[in-house]
């Protein structure tokens, strides 16, 4: 099953790599990881999306808890929660149905054309990562440049926050 | 008006800092990184620096030493090839969770990352086989890494530290304070267990018709073995250690039914297999423990304690965990356990029932060998050893068959007595831990037991063991193979000893000579009593004894891998029915 970890770890050189390390060495899955300073900047906040049976995943939060730099460890699929990735993909248009598609497209998703020039576009969508596959797996593959992915973030919707 | 501190060059802070956590020996071998740290030891007679002839053998001098005090092993090396070097013996403390603190030089801060002459990532190397590492980036942050460096080492389940210095803060200078308490928000070892979990735990244990109890290093480690004692004698319950808890509950009273796991007694591992209710303290079912785990324990509801929340239900599912230090646990247990052993009764005849079918496993004397042999059995050494030390001895070993004869016959009766590396298995252990728990111990008898194949691995530290004054007793059991190998190649290979057999061996007597020591060679089983007698009387030297052993002896009884707790095999000749 699919699961959003929520950490909280000491913004220090390396500390990044303890929990990159971690995945690799016991073998855990990581899809996705995305990591920036707190408004406290001696910390970082880092969203990691993993899959696992339910033994594994209570493996991983253990493990992540193991790790002296880890400040806390939240498996957010026990919350309510809501989850948002970015995209910024770039498409270009090879004949006028492209522009339409594309325009038609993006409206679809509640995207976002950031820039034009000529016939490249630009497009930025702020979602859920399954609205963002099916986006792009509804655009013809020819049209698509680059795509890049910010990896889920993810936060509870609870009154409460995780802390130190 | 406060007191002005003293101001002090990073080397300095490195000596006093070591100096105020109160430790007394560094293992260690100088190198450009750490010329600075070098030259103010030179300056300082608090901390006794240990020349070892190669970094493994520091690693492992410091982690017999930790294994055998309970006190952090220090170590110092340096940069780059001084790093890697330390590798080996950091990973084995790591798999054992042993305290050691091992600081290795780096180059200057600005050649960091330039690929600079001996330079390697030491924190990126080092990373996977640590407990925690810390780069030192300013010469002010030096006293409090070295001070969360020991805490970090000590606490919870312990482990290795490592600390990088770079050269240019060793030249540096600052303020010199060694803080008392260190306070982590990323870092608090739970201590006491659970009240609720304790009570369910000891309604369970005490409804037990066959209960098994099965500790581990943790008990060592948290020195918890009187309690464990006073747990295991209050419900007269078998008791099974793992390879690293020997000792921990005496090994000569009738309570314990020897090891369990792959070279276990059959005894120890039938009772597991049948047992209702297995009490698992400070153990964390390795797979040489569990056998095939889909085979493990499949009557018992489990209890384990353990202080390292990852180590429960890592490899098997459990009915009641408890996080907390095992001391804290037991003792917890114990005040239920005796106002409530009454309840003891219910069970009685059940649980004499259980001993009679354990008494009767233990009677097919599973680890009977042939006593008669001319050719010397290396069981018979160890036996004769146990018997002329009184059980008492320090025991180190390397890795193989030798290691599990001496498990097996090599009764411990105190805890940290018994030094092996049983995690990562690492040949070349033996010799330089049984130097490092000598000079802990400079009046306690120490010996490695080891094989021609394990010994060869770290032999260069017969030259610290002259420089110190270590005299420890070296009993190699020679059968001219890397023994386990050979047994595995017999048994799974159809008898392809590939690249197993050791061809041109050094002759050990003379190797020990040229290095300072005695030398014995010891080729009949008549000699081997005398033999041991006269190196335990050479009281000041260290003595090789070279026992040339059996070639074909194997280490049983033995589970095959992929098999269950019930189905060992005795040996060549005896079959279980």
């Amino acid at each position: 099953m699919r699961h959003i970890i929520s950490l909280l770890l000491e913004n220090e050189a390396g500390s990044l790599s303890r929990v990159s390390g971690l995945f690799s060495a016991r073998a855990f899955n990581i899809e996705s990881l995305s990591v920036a300073p707190t408004e406290d900047p001696t910390m970082s906040r880092l969203t990691l999306v993993t899959t696992g049976s339910d033994a594994i995943v209570e493996q991983i939060t253990k493990q992540l808890n193991k790790l002296v730099d880890v400040i806390k460890v939240v498996d957010l699929n026990e919350y309510e929660h809501i989850e948002r990735e970015l995209l910024l993909i770039k498409l270009v248009a090879e004949v006028k149905e492209d522009h339409d598609a594309i325009k038609r497209i993006v409206d679809t998703f509640y995207g976002r054309i950031v820039n034009v020039n000529d016939n490249l576009y630009t497009i930025e969508i702020t979602d859920t990562c399954e609205k963002i596959d099916a986006f792009i797996t509804t655009l013809d593959d020819r049209l698509i440049l680059e795509v890049v992915r910010s990896g889920a973030l993810a936060i509870s919707l609870s009154d409460k926050a995780i802390q130190s | 008006m406060p007191e002005k501190k003293e101001i002090l060059r990073g080397a300095e802070i490195f000596c006093r800092a070591l100096k105020d956590e109160g430790v007394k020996h560094l293992f260690g071998y100088p190198g450009g990184a750490v010329l600075h740290i070098y030259d103010a030891l030179y300056k300082q007679n608090d901390v006794e620096h240990i020349l070892v002839r190669h970094e493994q053998g520091a690693t492992h001098a410091a982690d017999g030493y930790a294994r055998a005090t309970g006190k952090p092993g220090v170590v110092l090396v340096t940069s780059g090839p001084g790093a890697t070097n330390a590798i080996t013996g950091i990973a084995t403390a790591h798999m054992d969770s042993i305290p050691l603190v091992v600081f290795t030089g780096q180059v200057p801060r600005k050649m960091i990352g330039n690929d600079a002459f001996q330079e390697v990532d030491s924190i990126g190397i080092t990373r996977p086989c640590v407990k925690h590492n810390f780069l030192v980036n300013d010469v002010k942050t030096l006293a409090t890494i070295i001070k969360k460096a020991f805490y970090v080492a000590t606490s919870g389940r312990p482990g290795p530290v490592v600390v990088d210095i770079p050269k240019d803060v060793t030249a540096d200078s600052c303020e010199y304070e060694y803080p008392e308490n260190i306070n982590m928000r990323s870092y608090s070892p739970v201590i006491k267990g659970h009240s609720g979990q304790i009570k369910k735990a000891s309604k369970l244990i005490l409804s037990a018709k066959k209960p098994m109890i099965y500790s581990g290093g943790g008990v060592i480690l948290g020195e918890a073995s009187k309690e464990l004692t006073e747990f295991t004698r209050i419900l007269n319950y078998p008791i099974t250690n793992t390879l690293m808890g020997l000792g921990a509950y005496p090994a000569t009273d009738q309570q314990f039914i020897g090891m369990l796991g792959m070279h276990g007694t059959y005894e120890a591992n039938m009772a597991m297999h049948n047992c209702d209710v297995l009490v698992a303290i400070g153990a964390r079912f390795d797979d040489r423990v569990t056998g095939d785990l889909e085979k493990f324990c499949p009557y018992a509801k489990i209890i384990h304690i353990d202080v390292d929340p990852s180590s429960i239900a890592k490899n098997v599912p459990v009915d009641i965990p408890i996080v907390g230090d095992v001391k804290h646990v037991l003792k917890d247990l114990n005040k239920i356990l005796n106002s409530e052993k009454n309840k003891l009764d219910e069970n009685r005849n059940e649980l004499e029932l259980w001993w009679k079918q354990i008494r009767e496993w233990a009677s097919i004397d599973c680890l009977k060998y042939d006593r008669t042999s001319s050719i010397i059995k290396p069981q018979y050494v160890v036996e004769k050893l146990w018997e002329l030390t009184n059980g008492d001895a320090y025991i180190t070993s390397d890795v193989g068959q030798h290691q599990m004869w001496a498990a097996q016959f090599y009764k411990f009766d105190k805890p940290r007595r018994w030094i092996n590396s049983g995690g990562l298995g690492t040949m070349g252990f033996g010799l330089p831990s049984a130097m490092g728990v000598k000079l802990a111990f400079p009046n306690e008898t120490v010996a490695c037991i080891t094989g021609e194949a394990s010994l060869v691995m770290c032999i260069q530290e017969l030259s610290t063991c002259l420089q110190y004054g270590t005299p420890i007793k070296i009993i190699n059991l020679n059968n001219r193979y890397m023994g386990m190998v050979r047994q595995w190649q017999e048994f799974f290979y159809s008898g392809r000893y590939s690249h197993s057999y050791m061809e041109a061996l050094p002759d050990f007597v003379k190797m020990a000579e040229s290095y300072g020591h005695e030398g014995i060679r010891i080729e009949k089983s008549d000699d081997v009593e005398n033999a041991l007698k006269e190196a335990l009387s050479m009281k000041d030297k260290t003595v090789i004894m070279d026992f040339i052993t059996d070639q074909t002896e194997n280490v049983y009884p033995m589970i095959a891998s992929g098999k269950g707790h019930h189905e060992m095999h005795l040996s060549s000749e005896r079959e279980l029915a």
